[in-house]
C-alpha cells in the first residue's frame, strides 16, 4: 500500500483541479512523440507524424493526449487504491496495445516537463517530487498485469 | 545524433542560460535530491540545503561545463575536452551510471520552469539528446 503525506495528497488534487486537460494532454503526448520518436510505433494510424511541426499540429494526437490525461483522473480520485483501479487498463495496454512499459516513464517525464513549464516557479522541488511519486505509482499499476 | 540546426539551437540556448548558471545548476541538483533521495549518497560530505554555497558552486560548474560543450558537439574536441571530467567521474566519484539520467531529467524540468513555453519541443528534444551524449562521455571510462 502506498503511503501519501497530507502535502502529497493536497499537491496532486491541486495540480489536477487546475489542469487544462486539452492543452496539457496534447502537449505531453506530442512532446513524447517528438523527443522519443520510437514511441510513434504505437500510433501508426495517426497520419502525419513526419516532423515536430506535423506532430504538434496533428488533431488525432491532440485528441488522444486529452484521453490519456483524463485516464489519470481515476488515480487522482482513488489515490489509496491505484493498483486495483488500473487493473483493466493494464490488461488493455499489455494484451491489446502491446506497449513496452518502459515507454510509460517517457510519457510521464514529458507530462512532468509540460506541467513544470505551466507552473513555473510554482513547480517547486517538493511539488515535483510529489507529482513524480504519483506518476510512478500509476506506472507501476499499469505495468502490473504484464506477463 | 544532433543535426546542424540542433547544434545551433543548443549553442544559442545555453549561451542564454549561462548568466543564470548558479541558479539553474543549483536548482537542478536540488530537484534531483528531493525527487530521488538516493542521489544524495554521493554528496554526504556537503551541505545540500537550498541555496547553500556548495549547491550553488557545484551547480554553477556543471552548467558552465554543459554550456562549454555545446561549442564542440560532433568534433573530436568534445571528447578531448571532457577527458578530465570523464576520469574524475569514473575514478574518483564513481557514480552509478543511471544517476546521470536522473540529473539530466531534473535539468530538463528546471529549464521548463525557467523558460516556460520557450522550452519548445524542439529545444526539449535537442537538449535531451545532448545531455545523453554528454553523460555517455562522462561514463565512458567507467569500465
Amino acid at each position: 500500500m502506498v503511503e501519501w503525506t497530507e502535502f502529497e495528497r493536497a499537491t496532486i488534487q491541486d495540480i489536477f483541479s487546475k489542469m487544462d486537460y486539452e492543452s496539457v494532454g496534447h502537449n505531453a503526448l506530442a512532446r513524447c512523440l517528438v523527443v522519443y520518436p520510437w514511441t510513434q510505433r504505437y500510433f501508426g494510424n495517426f497520419g502525419n507524424l513526419y516532423n515536430a511541426a506535423a506532430i504538434m499540429g496533428n488533431p488525432l494526437v491532440a485528441a488522444h493526449g486529452t484521453v490519456v490525461l483524463h485516464g489519470l483522473d481515476k488515480a487522482v480520485k482513488n489515490m489509496d487504491n491505484i493498483k486495483a483501479t488500473y487493473a483493466e487498463l493494464s490488461v488493455l495496454h499489455s494484451e491489446k496495445l502491446h506497449v513496452d512499459p518502459d515507454n510509460f516513464r517517457l510519457l510521464a517525464d514529458c507530462l512532468t516537463i509540460v506541467v513544470a513549464a505551466r507552473l513555473g516557479s510554482g513547480f517547486t522541488p517538493d511539488v515535483q517530487a510529489a507529482f513524480q511519486k504519483f506518476l510512478a505509482v500509476v506506472i507501476s499499476a499499469l505495468t502490473k498485469q504484464y506477463h | 545524433m544532433l543535426s546542424a540546426r540542433e547544434r545551433e539551437l543548443l549553442i544559442e540556448l545555453w549561451d542564454r542560460l549561462t548568466p543564470a548558471a548558479e541558479h539553474i545548476g543549483s536548482e537542478a541538483l536540488l530537484r534531483m535530491f528531493t525527487t530521488f533521495p538516493k542521489t544524495k549518497t554521493y554528496f554526504a560530505h556537503l551541505d545540500l540545503t537550498a541555496r547553500s554555497e556548495h549547491l550553488r558552486s557545484i551547480g554553477k560548474r556543471i552548467v558552465e561545463a554543459i554550456a562549454e560543450g555545446t561549442r564542440h558537439i560532433g568534433t573530436a574536441q568534445f571528447t578531448a575536452n571532457l577527458s578530465y571530467l570523464s576520469r574524475f567521474h569514473a575514478y574518483q566519484l564513481r557514480i552509478h551510471p543511471t544517476n546521470f539520467k536522473l540529473f539530466n531529467h531534473c535539468m530538463l524540468v528546471t529549464l521548463a520552469c525557467y523558460l516556460g513555453e520557450d522550452f519548445s519541443p524542439r529545444a526539449h528534444a535537442a537538449t535531451d539528446k545532448y545531455l545523453s551524449a554528454y553523460a555517455a562521455v562522462l561514463a565512458e571510462k567507467f569500465r
